[in-house]
């Protein structure tokens, strides 16, 4: 399932483009935008600092049949720092077609963080999100607290995706992104598009002068 | 949190989030905290939950009332304007990418026992009942003046400079009735009482092409609103504010402001201190330097089908001018619903609202309730409305003004520029923030 890869283009009938709010969920500094800076990019820095800057990226992914998932994502922007599940606005998770719940298979209580997250998602967000989740850092093999058993079993329980990445190494990087676009129930929820996502968007365009000029009020 | 910052912003209400977004956006190290485990403050939209945990500690919200992630109720009634400030700062930010606006449906006002809608064009306003066939004609000379007054050019005056005429004069100019001026003064310039009659004119004037510009900017009513709530406003703020920097903590008790000299340096919780040079808050978290300038009811009223009289629409802004009551301020009654993802889909929010003046509020609600239909259940919230004793350059303490008793958000934005140019030294100028499709290609370059 690995090597349809964004640059692919369709060669006959154009594919039909969906997309997709993506939101990065996980304790600080398991690497969540380096997952996304790998995946985007394919690039990665080991002293990579806390996120500032990026408002969102978006990414590509082509399916086999002629679509193609783009995703918007979403990154905390550090705002998860402290007491991660308030510091994060619900306005963040608000909408999200799908979400990649990220730990560091070296630390424990990150993988407890996820299954928070996981929660809050469950209870929160969109009822069909697709959630995946991701035990990071899997090239510090011998640091390993979090067993894979341990990890499958809980996401097999909880009903998410589930893979072990390393943003350093890119392992299962591309396979993350594409399981979660092959899961996206698109006829579902062709017509549900993210937030403020210029003219396909529900609301109305606060950057676009309508062409409307109704008459003064009398 | 022990560190050193340029700037500790308390409280996540709309205006210290608009003011740590803009701040960080200079390049300004910002702590921002929050002694609530959510975002907005004041101007926060509450789920069931946190609803019952405000107004009824101990109770549960009853299972008829359905999800509670449904709801997101507002604190303050308030709209944007489509025309106005708040939507140039959001637009210069790009923080409307992370929201959706959707408009207010119609915007109403009360008259000799009945509700009148707004005009929203030309072809509304030949029909409305609000005026005669003669008065729709001086009205029209009315409204072509204001538009047409340009104040560099004394050809446009009519002989009245509207920088020293009071209002009144120039409503006497064009012969308008009694209850056009109140339709005008109150529905269109939006003013909460008479006073501004006899303050100089142009105050109103912008006040009517602010409305008008708003109104024809998208039509139906100058108003827009978030989806969702007006929550989401004070949190795409934050958003940007920790986009560039800034570093947030939400219940988070905040003990002391600490001075040295008589100025700022710090702010304590607990036994952690963070340093700073200057502090920005609501006034709820400086209650020793602010006065009460007023006080005002807002009663959040849960309906199971549109306000009557309102053509069944969505949402709804429906004034009520102070002389149809015999009252001195207006009491003001907006209304949202699911079409904004702010309640279940069978319910209907409207809160109404008035600057307080008697000693038994809830009963000058009494004729606004009357308006509304069946009421399922209130909560009624009656607050002070603050502002600081002092302006801050002194001790570098800047404390914002609570939301007050206007149906939008410009007094909020004044309180921004204010409060930024005392805080920087400079004026505030919006500045095109790099699009999403910029940031990415400037990525990959």
């Amino acid at each position: 399932m690995s090597t349809s890869r964004q640059q692919q283009t369709p060669q006959q009938s154009p594919a039909k483009l969906y997309q997709f709010k993506l939101v990065l969920l996980g304790e600080s500094a398991v690497g969540k935008s380096s997952l996304v800076l790998r995946f985007v990019k394919d690039q990665f820095d080991d002293y990579r600092e806390s996120t500032i800057g990026a408002a969102f990226l978006t990414q590509t992914v082509s399916l086999d049949d002629n679509a193609t998932v783009k995703f918007e994502i979403w990154d905390t922007a550090g705002q998860e720092r402290y007491k991660a599940c308030q510091s994060l606005a619900p306005m963040y998770y608000r909408n999200a077609n799908c979400a990649v719940v990220v730990y560091d298979i070296t630390q424990a209580s990150s993988l407890e963080k996820a299954k928070s997250w996981v929660k809050e998602l469950q209870r929160q967000a969109d009822p069909n999100i697709v959630i995946a989740l991701a035990g990071n850092k899997n090239d510090l093999s011998a640091r390993r607290v979090v067993t894979t058993e341990e990890a499958q079993a809980y996401a097999n329980e909880a009903g998410l995706l589930f893979f072990e990445t390393s943003a350093k190494t890119s392992h299962n990087v591309q396979e993350l992104f594409y399981s979660i676009a092959k899961k996206m129930p698109l006829d579902m929820l062709a017509n549900n598009r993210p937030r403020g996502t210029g003219p396909n968007a529900r609301g109305i365009d606060l950057n676009r002068t309508p062409q409307q000029a109704g008459g003064c009020a009398c | 949190m022990d560190e050193v910052y340029d700037v500790i912003v308390l409280g996540t209400g709309l205006t210290e989030c608009i003011l740590s977004g803009l701040l960080s956006v200079d390049g300004k190290k910002v702590l921002h905290m929050d002694r609530n485990d959510y975002y907005g403050g004041d101007s926060a939209s509450l789920n069931l939950t946190q609803l019952y945990r405000k107004f009824r500690p101990g109770t549960e919200a009853p299972a008829t009332l359905g999800r509670d992630r449904d709801y997101n109720v507002d604190l303050i009634p308030k709209f944007m304007m489509a025309n106005g400030e708040l939507v140039k700062i959001l637009t210069h930010t790009d923080v409307t990418r992370y929201l959706e606006f959707k408009q207010i449906s119609g915007s109403f006002v009360y008259r000799d026992g009945r509700i009148a809608k707004v005009p929203a064009s030309e072809m509304e306003a030949v029909r409305s009942p609000l005026m005669g066939l003669f008065e729709k004609r001086r009205a029209k000379k009315f409204f072509e003046h204001v538009q047409n007054y340009r104040q560099a050019n004394p050809a446009t005056h009519a002989g009245m400079d509207a920088t020293i005429t009071p209002m009144r004069n120039v409503y006497q100019y064009f012969g308008l009735e009694a209850g056009t001026i109140d339709f005008v003064g109150h529905a269109l310039a939006l003013h909460l009482e008479d006073s501004y009659l006899d303050r100089p004119a142009k105050e109103t004037f912008d006040r009517i092409v602010l409305y008008m510009s708003s109104m024809a900017r998208w039509g139906k009513s100058p108003y827009l609103y978030p989806l969702y709530g007006l929550g989401e406003l004070p949190q795409g703020f934050a958003r940007l504010s920790a986009i560039y920097g800034g570093t947030y903590m939400l219940d988070k008790k905040v003990d002391e402001i600490i001075y040295e000299d008589g100025k700022v340096v710090g702010v304590r919780s607990g036994d952690e201190v963070a340093k700073c040079k200057q502090v920005i808050c609501d006034p709820s978290y400086a209650p020793s330097k602010v006065q009460k300038v007023a006080q005002v009811i807002r009663s959040i009223c849960l309906l199971k089908a549109p306000i009557p009289n309102t053509d069944g629409i969505d949402s709804v802004q429906l004034i009520i001018p102070q002389n149809q009551l015999k009252r001195h301020n207006d009491i003001y009654i907006a209304s949202v619903s699911s079409a904004h993802n702010v309640c279940e889909k069978s319910h209907y929010l409207a809160i109404v609202s008035t600057i307080v003046e008697t000693s038994t509020p809830e009963l000058e609600l009494e004729p606004a309730y009357k308006l509304l239909g069946p009421i399922v259940d209130k909560f009624v919230d009656i607050v002070d409305i603050c502002e600081p004793v002092e302006d801050g350059t002194k001790d570098e303490l800047y404390i914002s003004k609570s939301f007050d008793a206007t149906s939008h958000f410009e007094t909020v934005c004044d309180d921004v520029k204010d409060i930024y140019k005392r805080v920087t030294g400079h004026e505030l100028i919006l500045k095109q923030r790099t699009t999403q499709e910029q940031e990415q290609a400037e990525m990959a370059a």
